[in-house]
This record gives structure tokens, C-alpha cells and sequence, in this order.
């Protein structure tokens, strides 16, 4: 440890830091384009400047050592004069795009020229001009004028996706981002360039010109498309995702995500295939019916077949959906034939974020019971145990089985299938009861991550049932202005519950009461019962999650 | 308030003469006034047959600048933004035109508007323009909800406006 002064402030900081690391651990930002925390130092943009006393000359923070006694100050008039000339640098060939960049509103560059600069040009030459749409890759879109030569996407390539794809050509003024020859920027974490691109040179193909970054609320919540369950933001207009972005977590993602995970995983949500209304079969064929009507079929229909049951949870299903799920198996449908489908796509997994179990859940649906027990039937089981007729109703959440050939025979032989589904597909075809269940963009709960670790997933988009406002929703301006009357407010709600109040719901109808009023109510005696979530609240789960108490068995 | 008694109350005349109790002086003074003014040059406009033209300076609805056949308009969304009365919805997307970027969508709920012109005062195209319009009426709620449709007026049209405000500017 060293000490040093940095405007002042006597700041104790391990000596291996940089000037601009050890401001940060203490809060002070000292303004930078091309480092990044988690990337080499490149040392190219020098608005990192700061004056270091005994020094001849400014410095660059980012890439000088702190050392015992060092006098750093970052606002002197020497120092604030250099940031004026390099922003001037920066600006003389940027092209004046903010009212069509979809960086304005989170662009350093436009916030720095605010914060830094000397609001006036006196740059009356013509400005150079560059190619203004190139696509360097299916995710991504270079706008070659923008670009300030901060290097972040090169470095990310090599250094995080280990796929060396971009790099610059020419010199000067005429330096421009490319892709070296016969190469795209394809690598399955592209899109991170997007996210770290200092300014609007990157976009997303994907998100292009779709709003403006304050039209949008952003949701703290978390990816389901595979076990690592990356940490992110959903961001909503109208009652609409429009895109999705990594949220620093040290433990689990750092500040990345897949491209598969952030195009991949919103889209259902705002699909036509969405389950409209509780669907039920009738002698004139698949009709929609209201919910009272489907919970009483239900209802009844467990009666007839009680302890003929099977019980299919689902690892894309919040642990509290798999918890409630499981007990009410046990208590109501009185079977213990209870499990899971697995979905791993093996070899779909790298050394970086992606993992080869395509589901948020796995470990969580495991932990909170849904798995066999004393002598009941795995999956496998289950479904041989129906093509023998030994099993002839089946409970099914949140998960598509029938995607599977063999399981979809199978169904086919049961006398009674009840499905809680968002979307339409193979399972739900085959059901005689269809309940809508909301997505994971539309729940509170939790999913437990491969390494065990708990995460918090709250919904951004509301349900008929739900309010932004008095559900606690992240809301936008216009959320939070608007009336019901606005077009802009009036965004398409659905009829559809978490998997968890549509069980309470039938079980209460069967006389076990099962109150709970929350997602949180359903979290807390799952803490209290389950021993690995011992003293997790949602509370302390806060924004990064905690992970499942040691020493409880993890099954492979 | 008074807080003396003695100079709260109202003091009538309750004894007219015969001749005031005649009212004739009143209703000659009064008759005279109307004839003068009968005389005088006339103010009424006889709307809606005579209508009026209002200034450059008049903020009547605001409207897009339409060049060419299509809107200046590159939906930035700023007088959505800078709107004080929630007005405006703007949505983008892509267009092969050099602009890049156009408005797929482009409302002006007209029930909201207040006329206050930040509209056309953020706008960093000069793409919104407050016309010399000022009759709007309609008797559905949904109807007030304006349209590209009717909202794009052309430049020529608009000229006095786009000179007045390079003026102002
Ligand atoms: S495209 Fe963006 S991240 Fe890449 S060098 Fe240019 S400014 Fe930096
Ligand atoms: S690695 Fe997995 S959790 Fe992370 S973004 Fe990709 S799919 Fe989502
Ligand atoms: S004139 Fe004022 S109230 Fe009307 S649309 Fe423009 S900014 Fe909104
Ligand atoms: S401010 Fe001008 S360019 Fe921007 S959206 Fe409004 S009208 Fe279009």
C-alpha cells in the first residue's frame, strides 16, 4: 500500500494501481474514452491527462503507476486546458450526427464535449468524410466517421472473445476501423463492442434508429438463455423490449454477454405466438375460455385422476414456480413423479461466458425439489410409464417436452394433460387445458445460475394485472407522465400469470389454501425449508445475487 | 373590511326628480353613443367568410416540413423530448434516403398541445414549424391524434414562417 494525494485528498491505494484505477476505487472518475477496467491500456486518447508534481509534463492516468508520496491533480488549469485541446482533436472531424446517433444520451463523447469542452468550434475546414453504413458483421453496423480510434473494440476481440477480427487501416486523419481481410466481426460476443464503443460508431443492427436511449426504462434482471445467467438490463417503450444490454456482476459476467442471450431471449415476449386466453379442448375443438372455467376443469379433472399424476417442472421456470410446483405435486396432485427435461446442447460452451445447459434454471429446479424422490420415476421414467399407461394425467410448466418426438407419442396417450405456457407450441397443441403463464420478462423471482448463485429476475414488461407504477416497474418518463388515455401508454398488455399464483390458484380451488401474495411470499419459505437458500431474501439478494450455502449436495 | 359601522353603510338616493325619473336624458345619452359609433368604421370580421391571415410571427399548429416529398424530419425525438405538455411521439427507423434515419411514426396529439412552439425551437432540422393554422376542431378524442398524414405541409407553404424564424434567429 502507498500513499498519494490525489486533488487534495490523501488516498491510501495498493502501489500495482494505475492513477486512474486507484481514483476510481475511491470514486473520483478522471475522464477516459479508451480505458476500460477490463481490457489492456492503450494509452491512445490522452483525455486521461492529470499533472503529477515533480513531472515535467502532464501524464496519462491510465498508464502511469501510482508511487509512495505521488502529488496528483487533475483540475488545474494546465490540465483543464489540455483536455479542451484534445476534445478539440477529437471533435474536428466528427461528424455533428447526435440527432440521428443512437449513442446520444449515453455517448462519452457527447457528455465529455458538455462537461469539458469550450462549446465552440473554430475548425471551419471541411470536415473528412468516410464511409457512413458498413456492416462489419451480422450483429453489427460501423459508422466510420464516428469512430474516435480508441481501440476498445480491437482489444475486446483479442483480449476477451480471443477472435482477433478488427483493426485499423490508413493514417492520420484517414484512419479507419476495419475487418481484416476476409473477416467479419462474427464472434459470438460481438456485440459487446457495441456496448464499449466510447461513441456511436458501433451500433446494433438489430436495435438501429428503434427509440432514443431516454425514451426507454431499464429493468435490472437477468439473462435466460443458458446456465451463466449473465446479468442485464431489458430496456422497455411502451410496454415494449426493444433491446438488451450486459449489467456489470464480478461474480458471473463481468461486463459482458453473448449475442445469442441478448437477441435471442426478448423476441417471444412480444410475439403473435403468445397464448391469448386459457385455452381448453371441447368437442368443437380448442376454444378460449375464461380462467374460472379452466381452473374448475382443472380442478375436477384432478379429482378424477389424482395419484395417476405426473408432474413436469420446468428449468426455465423461476425457482419459486419449480418450489410451489413441487409441493403442490405432492400435497395435491399426490404424485411423486417429478422431474425435469434437460436441454444441453453439448459443445455449445466456451471458456468464457457461454454454457452448454441452454436453461437459467437447472441447478435452482434441482435444489428446490423438483426431482424424484422416494422411488419416484425420473423423466425418462415418466414418459415409458405413460406409453405403459401407468401414468394417465400430467401437470406440465413452462418448458416445450413435446420438442422431442418420442415424448410428444407419449403425451398423445394421456387421458388428461394441463399445460401453463406463454407460448404456443408442440406441448400445448397436445393439452386439453392451456393456461397462460407470464415470461420470464414478465415475473418476479429468482433463477440459480450453474455456479449456484442466486439471481434476482423482475419483470419489465406488465400484464394485465400488473401496473408500472404500483407494481414497482422501472419507468420511463413517459411511464411515469403519461395517463391510459396517451396512445404511447397504451402498449398491448397480456392476460397471462406466473406460473406460481396459477398454482396457489388451483390448489386453493381444491381447499388447500396456499397463501401467498407475492413471488417474495413464495421466496421465503422456500428459504425457510430448502436448507442450501438458508437466510436469502430478496432483499439481500440485491442486485448481484448470493450464492446457494456449501455443503448441500449438487448433483451432477 | 371596514370596522367602523358608520362608514359600511351604503348611502341610496332614494328621491329621483321627476325628470330623472323620466330616464329620457339616459336613453338620449346612450342612443347618442350608438349612433356615433354606427358611424364609425367597422371592426367585426365576418367569420368564417372573411377569415384571417395571421403574421409570420403567429404560432398556429405545428406542422413537418415536408421537401421534396418527404419530411426533413430525422426523429431524434428532441420536441418530443422538450415538449411540456406531452404531445409528441416520434418513433425512427431506418431509410435508405442520406438522412439514415426517418420518423416511421410521427404523432402530435393536438388535444394536448399548448402551442408554446419548444416544438419548433428544439428542433435541429427545422423540420417542425408552427403554422398559420388555428382552426382545429373535432369531435372525437382520437381524432385530435394527428398523422403524418396531416401533418406534413410543404415548404413553399411555408415559406413566410422559415423566413420569419432565420430572422429571428
Ligand atoms: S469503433 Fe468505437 S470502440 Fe472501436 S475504435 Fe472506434 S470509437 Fe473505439
Ligand atoms: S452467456 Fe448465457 S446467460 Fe450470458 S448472455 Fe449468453 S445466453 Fe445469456
Ligand atoms: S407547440 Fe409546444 S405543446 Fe405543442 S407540440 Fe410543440 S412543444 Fe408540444
Ligand atoms: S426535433 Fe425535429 S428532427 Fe427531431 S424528431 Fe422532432 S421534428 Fe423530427
Amino acid at each position: 500500500m502507498v500513499t498519494i494525494t490525489l486533488d487534495g485528498k490523501q488516498l491510501e491505494v495498493d502501489g500495482k494501481r494505475t492513477i486512474i484505477e486507484a481514483a476510481r476505487e475511491h470514486g473520483i472518475e478522471i475522464p477516459h474514452f479508451c480505458w476500460h477496467p477490463k481490457l489492456s491500456v492503450a494509452g491512445n486518447c490522452r483525455i486521461c491527462l492529470v499533472e503529477v508534481e515533480k513531472l515535467p509534463k502532464l501524464v496519462i492516468a491510465c498508464a502511469t503507476q501510482v508511487a509512495d508520496g505521488m502529488v496528483v491533480h487533475t483540475n488545474t488549469p494546465k490540465v483543464v486546458n489540455a483536455r479542451e485541446a484534445v476534445m478539440e482533436f477529437l471533435l474536428i472531424n466528427h461528424p455533428l450526427d447526435c440527432p440521428i446517433c443512437d449513442e446520444a444520451g449515453e455517448c462519452k463523447l457527447q457528455d465529455y464535449a458538455y462537461k469539458l469542452s469550450v462549446g465552440y468550434s473554430r475548425f471551419d475546414e471541411n470536415k473528412v468524410h468516410k464511409p457512413k453504413r458498413v456492416a462489419l458483421g451480422p450483429h453489427v453496423m460501423l459508422d466510420t466517421e464516428r469512430c474516435i480510434m480508441c481501440s476498445r473494440c480491437v482489444r475486446f476481440c483479442e483480449e476477451i472473445a480471443h477472435k482477433p477480427q478488427l483493426t485499423f487501416s490508413q493514417r492520420g486523419d484517414h484512419v479507419e476501423l476495419t475487418t481484416f481481410p476476409g473477416e467479419q466481426l462474427d464472434n459470438p460476443y460481438s456485440m459487446n463492442t457495441i456496448d464499449i464503443c466510447p461513441v456511436g460508431a458501433l451500433t446494433s443492427r438489430d436495435f438501429r434508429f428503434k427509440a432514443r436511449v431516454w425514451e426507454m426504462s431499464a429493468t435490472e434482471t437477468v439473462c435466460p438463455g443458458c446456465a451463466r445467467g449473465c446479468n442485464m438490463y431489458s430496456w422497455v417503450r411502451n410496454n415494449e423490449i426493444l433491446r438488451q444490454t450486459p449489467r456489470f456482476n464480478p461474480e458471473v459476467n463481468e461486463y459482458w454477454m453473448c449475442d445469442a442471450g441478448r437477441l435471442g431471449t426478448f423476441k417471444h415476449v412480444n410475439s403473435d405466438g403468445r397464448i391469448k386466453a386459457p385455452l381448453m379442448k371441447k368437442d368443437a375443438g380448442v376454444v378460449e375460455v375464461g380462467w374460472d372455467e379452466a381452473i374448475s376443469r382443472v380442478v375436477s379433472e384432478i379429482r378424477t385422476f389424482r395419484k395417476n399424476f405426473a408432474a413436469i417442472g420446468s428449468a426455465y421456470a423461476t425457482n419459486e414456480d419449480n418450489y410451489l410446483f413441487q409441493k403442490f405435486a405432492r400435497e395435491v396432485l399426490g404424485t411423486k413423479h417429478i422431474d425435469f427435461m434437460r436441454h444441453v446442447v453439448e459443445g455449445e460452451q466456451d471458456d468464457i461466458l457461454l454454457r452448454e445447459d441452454k436453461t437459467p434454471n437447472s441447478l435452482g429446479a434441482v435444489e428446490v425439489g423438483v426431482r424424484p424422490k422416494d422411488g419416484g420415476l425420473s423423466f425418462d421414467g415418466i414418459v415409458k410409464a405413460i406409453k405403459e399407461r401407468q401414468i394417465k394425467a400430467m401437470y406440465i410448466i413452462d418448458d416445450n417436452v413435446a420438442i422431442n418426438p418420442t415424448v410428444a407419442a407419449a403425451l398423445q396417450k394421456l387421458e388428461f394433460l394441463v399445460v401453463n405456457s406463454s407460448l404456443e407450441n408442440e406441448t400445448t397443441r397436445l393439452a386439453d387445458v392451456v393456461l397462460p403463464s407470464s415470461t420470464f420478462a414478465e415475473r418476479h423471482g429468482t433463477f440459480t445460475n450453474f455456479q449456484g448463485r442466486v439471481q434476482r429476475i423482475r419483470p419489465s414488461v406488465a400484464t394485465l394485472e400488473q401496473d408500472r407504477a404500483l407494481d414497482g416497474f422501472a419507468m420511463s418518463r413517459l411511464d411515469a407522465f403519461g395517463t391510459p388515455h396517451d396512445r404511447w401508454a397504451k402498449g398491448v398488455k397480456r392476460d397471462a400469470r406466473p406460473t406460481w399464483r396459477i398454482i396457489a390458484a388451483i390448489a386453493s380451488a381444491m381447499g388447500t389454501k396456499y397463501k401467498y401474495n407475492t413471488s417474495e411470499d413464495v421466496f421465503n419459505e422456500l428459504a425457510s425449508t430448502v436448507g442450501s437458500f438458508k437466510g436469502m431474501s430478496y432483499r439481500k439478494l440485491g442486485s448481484w445475487g448470493m450464492k446457494l450455502k456449501a455443503g448441500v449436495a449438487v448433483p451432477a | 373590511m371596514p370596522t367602523n359601522g358608520e362608514t359600511a353603510r351604503q348611502v341610496r338616493i332614494k328621491d329621483l326628480t321627476l325628470w330623472q325619473r323620466t330616464y329620457i336624458p339616459e336613453i338620449v345619452k346612450g342612443m347618442v353613443l350608438t349612433f356615433k359609433q354606427i358611424l364609425r368604421p367597422k371592426f367585426t370580421r365576418q367569420y368564417p367568410e372573411e377569415r384571417w391571415n395571421p403574421p409570420s410571427s403567429f404560432r398556429g399548429r405545428p406542422v413537418l416540413v415536408e421537401e421534396e416529398g418527404v419530411e426533413r424530419c430525422v426523429a431524434c425525438g428532441l420536441c418530443a423530448r422538450v415538449c411540456p405538455a406531452l404531445a409528441i411521439e416520434v418513433q425512427g427507423s431506418e431509410t435508405d434516403l442520406e438522412k439514415e434515419r426517418y420518423p416511421i411514426k410521427f404523432e402530435i396529439n393536438m388535444l394536448r398541445c399548448i402551442f408554446c412552439g419548444f416544438c419548433e425551437e428544439a428542433c435541429p432540422e427545422e423540420a417542425i414549424v408552427m403554422s398559420d393554422e388555428y382552426e382545429l376542431v373535432f369531435t372525437d378524442p382520437e381524432k385530435a391524434i394527428y398523422g403524418k398524414d396531416r401533418l406534413l405541409m410543404s415548404a413553399d407553404r411555408l415559406r413566410p414562417r422559415l423566413e420569419f424564424l432565420r430572422r429571428a434567429r
